[in-house]
């Protein structure tokens, strides 16, 4: 298996509410992908909701106490990965909130009754392979993707926020990795516009619309599928969307794994309200 | 019940305020709380031109950031533009004075709900509520327990059922909630401290 022969760099891994449930595809493809890779992820023991957009906005006081018991479940000596931005973006928050404020802090250790690092690094799974560098990706390719045209789409989260822009920079990264395995990003379309986040739900007539117009931008620029950062992006963009014909919609991981070679790429497409595998197979990139 | 101020939302002509009676420390207690400088904006309106769910709301950003300027606590709080914005910050980074704008918005919701002001999307509130029932029960988001609750709440089973049949089809949404094992390390939070 390529990849073996590196020491193996130990992660925590929280995988958050979307990657655990509706988007199950990505947490199956990024454990995948990260074992090619010879990252070896450590599920956080017994985690819980980052603190949510919901929680946040009805009591910040829950939310970033829900966020803070995470940061007291990880282990201080590796870095905390996440996945989704939103989760991302919580747990950062609330970091620094501790590192702001001694006495909340210790109130926390307190109410958990374990120690909480203000030395933890928070990082996101890109910034690792950024950290792992270009070699190692090349390394492991198997399936070249041909000239896969897609659109990097990033969301709002991921690098938006002022918490988020103390941190590492994100941008390009999506583009710059599935370029060195044979993709060619499209940047000229709606990369960075909120896809409607929560309001799914309760207003999908916001939505819709929104959706669409990521989608035709995408289409515009000659795109054959979008690549997201984001689970809940990914749900949105394929669930409220009316824009035909109809854009394969992938998870970062998903591509990344298929890749580097994975095998089981049939148990996540087939969870796609879009079916990819036409797309995949007219690339000859899966059977 | 307060009529939109047309002159505050950009459109017809123009209202007659009395300063007198609005809340003269509105716009120091958001910017208190929000640690956003709100007095730095100017009306460019670059806030509005960005966002993508301008359509949607009643004031533009820079058009509630008026509303607090002039202390109308009760116009602002009772705003649509409020729970509209999901806080995705296009704005924030967009705006030439570097105001965040996110927070000002989160700021108001959370007046609002403390204070009991009328919420104007009441649709998205419940959906708020129904995800943070369901981390206090699990300690995680159960989509299909949310959805389920929530369609019950707004009395609209009917709506986006297609949606829902599919998502269930391609097992997106579980039967079964995802756990958390320690689960009153959750629920403990939930109860004031003079309780537990």
């Amino acid at each position: 298996m390529p990849g073996s022969g590196h020491h193996l760099t130990d992660l925590s891994y929280y995988p958050g509410c979307s990657l655990e449930s509706s988007a199950r595809e990505s947490n199956i493809s990024l454990m995948e992908a990260a074992g090619i890779l010879g990252l070896n992820l450590i599920e956080l023991e017994d985690w819980n909701c980052c603190g949510s957009s919901s929680a946040n906005i009805l009591d910040k006081e829950i939310a970033f106490s829900l966020a803070v018991r995470n940061l007291s479940l990880a282990p201080p000596d590796r870095p905390l990965m996440v996945m989704c931005p939103r989760c991302l973006y919580h747990l950062r928050e609330a970091h620094q909130r501790l590192s702001r404020e001694p006495e909340t802090l210790r109130a926390q250790e307190r109410r958990w009754g374990r120690p909480i690092s203000l030395d933890l690094s928070i990082i996101h799974f890109l910034e690792v392979l950024v950290r792992l560098g270009p070699a190692r990706l090349k390394q492991g390719l198997v399936r070249n993707l041909n000239g896969l045209k897609f659109v990097p789409y990033y969301g709002c989260t991921l690098f938006r926020p002022p918490a988020l822009r103390q941190g590492t920079y994100y941008q390009g990264e999506l583009g710059n990795v599935l370029t060195m395995l044979g993709g060619v990003p499209l940047n000229k379309a709606l990369t960075h516009r909120c896809c409607g986040s929560f309001l799914s739900a309760a207003r999908a007539d916001v939505v819709t619309p929104l959706v669409n117009e990521i989608l035709a931008s995408a289409v515009a620029v000659g795109a054959e599928c979008l690549v997201t950062s984001c689970a809940m992006c990914q749900l949105n963009l394929e669930i409220r969307s009316t824009w035909e014909p109809r854009l394969p919609i992938f998870h970062f991981s998903e591509i990344l794994a298929l890749a580097l070679g994975a095998e089981d790429y049939e148990g996540w497409f087939s969870r796609h309200l879009v079916d990819p595998r036409p797309l995949l197979a007219a690339r000859n990139l899966i059977a | 019940m307060n009529p939109p101020v047309s002159a505050l939302n950009l459109r017809g002509a123009a209202t007659r305020i009395v300063f007198a009676e609005q809340d003269r420390f509105l716009a120091r207690d958001i910017q208190r709380l929000s640690g956003a400088n709100l007095s730095r904006c100017f009306h460019c309106r670059t806030c509005g031109n960005g966002c993508p769910f301008i359509r949607h709301m009643d004031y533009p950003p820079n058009g509630v950031i008026r509303l607090v300027q002039f202390g109308m606590r009760q116009q602002a709080l009772e705003s649509h533009t409020i729970w509209i914005c999901v806080g995705c910050h296009t704005c924030s980074v967009q705006c030439p004075m570097g105001i965040d704008i996110a927070a000002i918005m989160a700021t108001l919701r959370r007046l609002a709900l403390e204070e009991g002001a009328m919420i104007a999307e009441t649709n998205i509130l419940d959906f708020h509520r129904e995800v943070l029932h369901s981390i206090k029960q699990y300690g995680r988001a159960h989509k299909l327990g949310i959805m389920l609750r929530y369609k019950a709440r707004v009395r609209q089973w009917f709506a986006d059922l297609d949606v829902g049949l599919r998502m269930l089809a391609k097992r997106k949404m579980d039967l079964k909630a995802s756990r958390v094992k320690a689960i009153n390390e959750i629920t403990r939070l939930f109860i004031p401290y003079w309780k537990r």
